[in-house]
């Protein structure tokens, strides 16, 4: 039957329309595409120029390169500023998931006489501005006749880092349903052991979101670090220093390095996750 | 002790326990027997104390006042895991992170025991699902949840298994399935079950005692067919299926039976099942048991004339009738379909009678509607 009808009986959409429709359609992916190509660019730019036959400057292409990538502790300083930077990244991630992770629970698990106010309190170091609580850390280890270095610096990366491990860890505490803590109790598990065996299995991803964000934060912490670290060069600092005369290609590399590394990260976790589902 | 509590065995034996939390009193001097090997429903609405109860006899609340003894042993101050008893959580609380067999191994292992395969895989074909011990709780429907949640509790072979709203989160069909096989397991592996519930229906059809409570305190305690055929007041009247309570007067005796004045009308019951403590009384008669007549056909037993047919509504095994009376009230009296069609129509002017052994008689200062407000279905339990 319908295919007996002509096909200049079916009304056609005028242009105007179809492509009104088709941008309707696309508008959301255009604007991803520009949305993704703003925020790659400068990632995309270093990694090309990690790859620069530059010498001095690293500002104007030269040739390409493997040079670089082969021999990155090329550049003097470098390898020892990204050794100390990730030694207090360590060191600042350890003790603030472990401090952090504490109060997490003491704030999320129990009821005691100033639990809100210690709540708000925990907000308060990720909303002061870094440039004061850099200067007024200084100033406080000066007081305590302590040099700027590298243990300064290590506690006062732990000191911002923690606030964020607790409201991560907070955050996976609060989803976690309290009956399963009975159930563990009622089938004989003591509280040690209902602890083990499915509290911290249960928060453990939360536990190592936290880790995760407070290395990074650490990591590229410029600010605070300047104040309190004295001669020591983190590999914030290195860049800092080095942009007045010309970034070395082996920065790029090593920045390169990092990205790559925090992406495998990702992709691995993603895959885990989803095999776990199955 | 946690040595002394964990072997544990015997009656369950609540005594003059209370729970308040600040003003409010969840459970109120609640003394009560729970007999080894029984399927024990405690039943009531929303808030009634019936959780609050099961979480003490668990161990996750601490009670205000009074005991809990497990046969010999005190336990009111143990651990819930030095406690021989085991939870059906309401939302099952399965562990997510481990498999299904890990789940039901878990109180095994806590105990020490280092070969639970057997224990294990025997719990899993009890409850027929013995293919799905390498899932992970999510994978599986409401329904596998529930009975994985039986399976980790029975495998530890407790000497009490507490269910709370077991049934809660399942749709009819299902739930009346496992109510069967609820009643089976406890059967077969002959454990002390202890379930709370809101469903009068589901505690009829596996508890083979109820406790029905009501704020903090058990209103009446018997079999399914005691509490339904003989309630002592109007809350169980009401909340065990339904009742005509009708108003009357104790005039007299006539050997094992008492007479009854009732807007002028006189019938008898039997003395024991009098619950009154003065002239005053509620006549209560299940709609079931009322037989309607034409006013010429002769009848026996207690008869009440001058009704008339208000209502009729035909629900296929039987009709359901409002007949109402010359004081006013409407009574519910519902008739088998066994002959066929409704014999009676709207209008008609009929008698009502019953055997007076199908009577009780309640308190005069009851609040006839207590109980009855309460619809299982409207139940969100806390």
């Amino acid at each position: 039957m319908s295919q007996k009808i002509k096909d200049a009986t079916i009304p056609t959409i005028p242009l105007g329309a179809r492509i009104q429709r088709w941008i309707g359609r696309n508008l959301i992916r255009i604007y991803a595409i520009f949305a993704f190509t703003y925020l790659f660019i400068p990632v995309a730019y270093t990694f090309a120029f990690s790859f620069n036959d530059s010498g001095k400057s690293n500002l104007i292409w030269k040739g390409f390169t493997f040079g670089n990538w082969q021999n990155p502790c090329g550049a003097p300083e470098v390898c020892s500023a990204l050794g100390n930077s990730i030694k207090i990244g360590f060191l600042a991630t350890f003790f603030s998931t472990i401090l952090g992770t504490m109060i997490a629970f003491a704030i999320g698990r129990h009821k005691f006489k100033g639990r809100s106010t210690s709540n708000l309190l925990i907000f308060l170091p990720m909303a002061t501005p870094e440039i004061v609580m850099g200067a007024s850390l200084l100033s406080l280890f000066l007081v305590f006749k302590i040099n700027p270095g590298f243990w300064p610096t290590v506690i006062a990366h732990i000191v911002f880092c923690i606030s964020f491990v607790v409201v991560t860890v907070k955050a996976r505490i609060a989803s976690l349903d309290p009956r399963l803590e009975q159930a563990a109790m009622d089938l004989y598990a003591n509280e040690f052991e209902t602890f083990r065996r499915v509290t911290l299995p249960l928060v453990a991803p939360g536990i190592a979101g936290a880790a995760l964000l407070a290395f990074s934060l650490s990591f590229d912490d410029f600010i605070i670090t300047n104040f309190n670290s004295g001669t020591l060069t983190t590999f914030p600092k290195f860049i800092y220093v080095s942009a007045a005369r010309g970034i070395p290609a082996q920065a790029n590399v090593i920045g390169s390095a990092m990205f790559f590394l925090a992406l495998t990260i990702v992709i691995v976790g993603q895959l885990v996750n989803r095999r776990k589902v199955r | 002790m946690a040595k002394a509590s964990i072997e544990a065995r015997g009656d369950l034996r609540l005594t003059r326990l209370t729970k308040t939390y600040g003003d409010f009193t969840a459970v109120d001097d609640l003394t009560l027997t729970i007999p080894k090997g029984s399927f024990f429903a405690l039943l009531g609405p929303s808030g009634c104390g019936k959780t609050t109860t099961l979480r003490m006899i668990a161990g996750l609340e601490e009670p205000t006042a009074g005991s809990i003894h497990l046969g010999e042993t005190d336990i009111t101050t143990t651990k819930p895991y030095q406690r021989p008893i085991n939870t059906v959580f309401q939302n099952y609380a399965l562990f997510p992170h481990l498999t299904i067999f890990e789940n039901i191994a878990f109180g095994l292992r806590r105990r020490g025991q280092k070969d639970v395969k057997e224990a294990v895989d025997k719990v899993l074909n009890l409850v027929e699902l013995p293919h799905l011990a390498e899932r992970k709780p999510t994978q599986l429907s409401g329904g596998q949840q529930q009975r994985i949640a039986l399976a980790r509790a029975i495998v530890n072979r407790p000497a009490l298994l507490l269910l709370d709203e077991p049934l809660g989160a399942l749709d009819l069909k299902l739930r009346r399935q496992m109510q069967i096989e609820l009643k089976w397991i406890q059967k077969e592996v002959g454990l002390t079950f202890v379930h709370v519930t809101h469903d009068q229906e589901e505690a009829m059809t596996m508890a083979d005692t109820i406790a029905v409570m009501n704020e903090g305190q058990i209103e009446q305690m018997g079999s399914p067919a005691e509490l339904y055929d003989n309630p002592e007041t109007a809350y169980v009247a009401n909340f065990l299926g339904q009742s005509n309570l009708i108003k009357g007067i104790i005039s007299g005796n006539d050997g094992d039976s008492l007479i009854v004045d009732l807007y002028g009308q006189k019938i008898a019951l039997p003395k024991n099942r009098s619950h009154a403590i003065d002239n005053s009384t509620y006549a209560g008669i299940r709609p079931e048991k009322f037989r309607i007549s034409l006013l010429e056909t002769p009848v026996h037993g207690n008869v009440l004339t001058g009704g008339r047919i208000e209502d009729v509504s035909y629900i296929g095994v039987s009709t359901q009738y409002q007949v109402e009376m010359p004081w006013g009230q409407e009574l519910m009296v519902f008739e088998q379909n066994d002959d066929g069609v409704a014999p009676f129509n709207k209008g008609d002017a009929v008698n009502i009678s019953w055997a007076p052994t199908f009577t009780f008689a309640l308190r005069g200062d009851e609040d006839v509607t207590a109980g009855s407000e309460v619809q299982p279905q409207d139940i969100d339990e806390e």
